[in-house]
């Protein structure tokens, strides 16, 4: 097992890998349980031996929390509301509550059977998976980081972004911090009087400290622009609303076969150039540059690689219909564990192995000034 | 460098001008330190050199602000962030990234400075303002001094040649505000940068600044010069000066160094032994008592095993740099939170488990930001609030209010009033029940001279009635004129306590300048001096 030297990876890379997982889990109706518990198991492990140790880092037991919550939602919803009349093994019966005849598709209590039970909980446990899919990536890459990757015209939305983001916690910190004054004061901080005495402050800092940050971002240069041409910058917004109007007629032939004469794939793709180009265009106008961006180089390949592969390994599996993939509940079936598949998701486990975790940021810092120092003195 | 050119401005619906033909040109390489009374414009004409005023606030601006050549009146603030860093009053209001590096290269990439000569700037800068330890870390776990020195870096690295700040040290320990302080002098002397900034705690400046403004106020034009000339007789003078003044001095000292070289005749007049040293710590029972306090926050702990008596007719001061304890002591002395163990008593009695009507009367907390405590459409509602809140008799509070700043306007938004207006404001709500311990924590940020007066007149009077009073304060000068007793604490400890002559005189970071230059005798304030002058006739 070879160390590279410590670094973090391009955010765009553990986000391609992913979302390929997301993908892989998302690829049956009735999928195999094993599969998602794999998937889960493999993004888990990436997560505890490649992460960081930035407060974003943690929030994978977040995600895990938020998948249990999933399930067992999904479940109550299938005991409560479940479809009756399928054959299978009977587990207790709820009393039923009759609804008029209008709401026949509707059905409260019953019989419940074994079947539908692990049918609610395997379809919860994908969408759990798919989840902590999305929690991996967030605690192996800041969402910030991957705003910096936002293209130059997009980047004023990505800054919005970023500062709402931490405006949140901010304003927690300040409602706590009147509510605490408000109680020194003997002031009740409950019900509507209370509401209206915690929440005027609050604001008001919250404008005041918004008007501070932008006061600040002007005084810093933020919105500077090379003077363009009324006439390049129309064409390009005509563009891209050209380019986004495509786009959604495309969609509409992708997923309506029948329908424009399988025209929808090719306006898509035209759709997508059309914007790329219009963005380009009025990109060109932004005069930024770029601090230290985040390089792309064989660990970012090796896991964005992992992923694809364990998603290609489950499309191929899945075309020349491996059995295990589609799992049946009726009637109750051990599912076989595919061994294609199999393989791909353990693939996806390589970046544990290949990417090093970064190790604590001082120590990091110093290694790097350290080096540099060498490198100068060499 | 920057040239005022009979420049006026008035804000939007304002009556008079807040600037008025102003003419000025601020050379090359000088720092120079913009003074002035609260609400007298030093902001307004800060805001003025890169053209934020009158971009970002409105208003009218006559005549021409020139920086380089480039005038405000054809460049936006975004425009000349090349050639002017400003930094305001509170660094964390305008930090826009999370990291500190990312932070140091923002300006950079606005201006869109090629990615090599970025990152050779961002490691000069690093090195420039000892960032090094602090580079990969989050801007919003660094400490107050930290922070602005982040600040200061961030603008830095896009090379400008002025730097504008606006009180970079008023929320500050004193080690830190020289930490900062020293940073910039650094700057001028080493890489010619002209430095523009305003500041109220004057003793901190004046031995940096090589050309003062006072800025009057209310429309007078601006006295200019060097910070002799324009201490000679300006409104706003600190200690050192002032105790120049008294014994007559010249040149007038501006360093305690200086001073120390002409103390001999005052020292042989007043005698070695200052009278009011003696006098001990007031005896009696205690009022509020700590014992074997801990407080924590998750894995910190903010108090530590802390034992404390305070006495009636007591003014404490608590001193310790940023994060010591002092405002976690106070809000657990106020009730604000349970104890994590050990106990608090106010009147024998809890804190926290008191009911909110009954703790108004015996313990009142003035916070660190004054406005928390206020909701109000105007003062008049705001008193009335607090009248009612404590089943007070209607005007108690606004009477309290008139002994302390009279002659507030009654319609007037809290938001709309000056710091020192709104921090009279809070006390007089705090105050109106007449709680038997008074705790502020910070009290004079922001505030300049006359308002400081005010507040210690004030409190002395309270303590004399019997109250407790308690602050904790950064501000040397403030505690050397106030305290009774002095209590430093660090870590969360408190390290030394007694009475203020022994603990703050001996100290070199809390030691105020009239006992810096009068050591080793035990005088703290410029009224003991004169006080010992006037019984011993030259």
């Amino acid at each position: 097992m070879t160390r590279r030297p410590s670094r973090s990876l391009h955010p765009l890379a553990w986000w391609v890998w992913a979302v390929c997982l997301a993908v892989v889990a998302m690829q049956s109706l009735n999928p195999n349980p094993f599969l998602l518990l794999l998937i889960c198991g493999v993004a888990c492990f990436v997560v505890s031996s490649c992460r960081g140790n930035e407060p974003w880092a943690r929030s994978l037991t977040f995600f895990l929390r938020l998948g249990v919550v999933i399930i067992a939602i999904r479940v109550a919803i299938e005991i409560l509301f479940g479809q009756r009349g399928l054959p299978g093994h009977v587990l207790f019966t709820l009393p039923r509550a009759p609804l008029p005849s209008w709401a026949a598709a509707v059905s409260i209590g019953g019989a419940v059977t074994l079947e539908s039970i692990l049918t609610a909980f395997v379809l919860g446990l994908q969408i759990a998976v798919v989840v902590v899919c999305f929690g991996a990536a967030n605690s192996l890459a800041s969402p910030y980081r991957l705003l910096r990757c936002l293209p130059a015209v997009l980047y004023e939305a990505g800054v919005a972004v970023t500062v709402a983001l931490s405006f949140t916690p901010e304003l927690m910190e300040s409602i706590a911090a009147v509510r605490q004054a408000r109680r020194l004061r003997g002031i009740p901080t409950k019900g509507l009087r209370g509401l209206r005495g915690v929440a005027v402050p609050v604001l008001e800092g919250a404008l005041d400290r918004s008007l501070q940050l932008a006061t600040s971002m002007d005084a810093r240069g933020y919105g500077r622009r090379e003077a363009t041409k009324s006439t390049v910058r129309r064409v390009a917004t005509g563009v891209t609303v050209l380019g986004l109007l495509l786009a959604a007629i495309g969609v509409y032939g992708v997923i309506d076969s029948s329908s424009m004469f399988g025209l929808g794939l090719p306006i898509i793709t035209l759709a997508f150039a059309l914007c790329a180009v219009g963005m380009a265009v009025s990109g060109r106008r932004s005069t930024r540059t770029r601090y230290r961006p985040d390089a792309w180089g064989l660990p970012e390949w090796c896991v964005s690689a992992s992923g694809v592969i364990a998603l290609t390994a489950m499309l191929v599996a899945r075309a020349i219909n491996v059995s295990g993939i589609v799992v049946s509940f009726h009637p109750l079936v051990v599912p076989a564990l595919p061994l294609l598949p199999v393989a791909g998701i353990l693939i996806a486990a390589a970046p544990a192995f290949v990417v090093p975790a970064p190790r604590p940021s001082t120590t990091r810092a110093r290694a790097r000034s350290r080096a540099e120092v060498e490198a100068v003195g060499a | 460098m920057i040239r005022f050119d009979n420049v006026s401005f008035t804000f939007t619906g304002a009556e008079r001008p807040t600037l008025r033909n102003i003419s000025l040109d601020i050379p090359e390489g000088e720092l120079c330190v913009v003074v002035g009374e609260t609400g007298t414009g030093k902001s307004t004409f800060l805001r003025a050199i890169n053209g934020l005023v009158p971009h970002f606030t409105g208003g009218i601006l006559s005549g021409s602000v020139t920086l380089e050549g480039r005038s405000t009146r054809d460049h936006r603030p975004r425009d000349l962030a090349d050639v002017v860093g400003y930094v305001g009053q509170n660094p964390v209001a305008g930090f826009v990234t999370e990291r500190v590096e990312d932070e140091l290269a923002y300006t950079m990439e606005n201006l869109g400075v090629p990615p090599d000569a970025m990152r050779r700037r961002v490691e000069d800068t690093v090195d420039l303002l000892g960032l090094h330890d602090l580079r990969d870390r989050s801007l919003r776990a660094l400490s107050g001094g930290q922070q602005q020195r982040v600040a200061i870096g961030a603008v830095l690295t896009a090379s400008p040649r002025v730097l504008v700040l606006d009180e970079p040290t008023s929320a500050l320990d004193p080690a830190a505000a020289e930490e900062v302080l020293s940073a910039l002098a650094r700057l001028v002397h080493d890489l010619g940068l002209t430095v523009c900034m305003a500041e109220h705690r004057l003793e901190r400046v004046l031995p940096f600044a090589d050309r003062m403004i006072l800025v009057p106020g209310g429309g007078a034009p601006l006295v200019v010069g060097t910070p002799q000339d324009v201490m000679r007789d300006a409104s706003v003078a600190p200690p050192i000066v002032q105790l120049g003044r008294l014994a007559g001095w010249d040149p007038l000292p501006l360093t305690v160094r200086d001073a120390r070289r002409q103390v001999g005749a005052l020292r042989a007049r007043i005698g070695p032994t200052n009278p009011a040293a003696t006098a001990g710590l007031v005896s009696g029972a205690p009022l509020a008592t700590a014992h074997k306090l801990d407080v924590t926050y998750g894995p910190v702990m903010a108090v530590n095993s802390l034992e404390l008596e305070l006495r009636p007719g007591e003014v404490t001061v608590l001193m310790g740099r940023n994060g010591s304890g002092k405002s976690t002591l106070l809000n657990t002395l106020a009730g604000g939170r349970p104890p994590s163990r050990g106990s608090v008593r106010v009147d024998t009695q809890d804190p926290y488990r008191m009911e909110p009507a009954a703790r108004v009367r015996q313990v009142g907390l003035v916070p660190q930001d004054p406005g928390l405590l206020l909701y109000g459409e105007s003062v008049h509602d705001e008193c009335r609030r607090a009248d009612r809140a404590s089943n007070l008799a209607d005007g108690t509070a606004a009477a309290t209010l008139e002994r302390i700043l009279p002659g507030l306007p009654p319609d007037r938004h809290p938001r709309d009033l000056s710091e020192g207006q709104r921090l009279a404001l809070a006390l007089a709500v705090v105050l109106a029940p007449a709680p038997r311990l008074l705790l502020l924590d910070e009290p004079t940020r922001g505030l300049d001279y006359p308002s400081k007066d005010r507040l210690i007149t004030h409190l002395r009077e309270l303590a004399d009635h019997g109250h407790t009073v308690v602050l904790a304060t950064h501000d040397v000068e403030l505690a050397a004129r106030l305290a009774d007793r002095a209590v430093v604490m660090a870590n969360g400890e408190i390290i030394a306590d007694g009475p203020a002559h022994t603990v703050v005189c001996h100290s070199p970071v809390f030691a105020p300048q009239v006992a810096k230059i009068l050591a080793p005798g035990e005088w703290l304030t410029l009224d003991e001096v004169r006080a010992a002058m006037a019984g011993t006739p030259a």
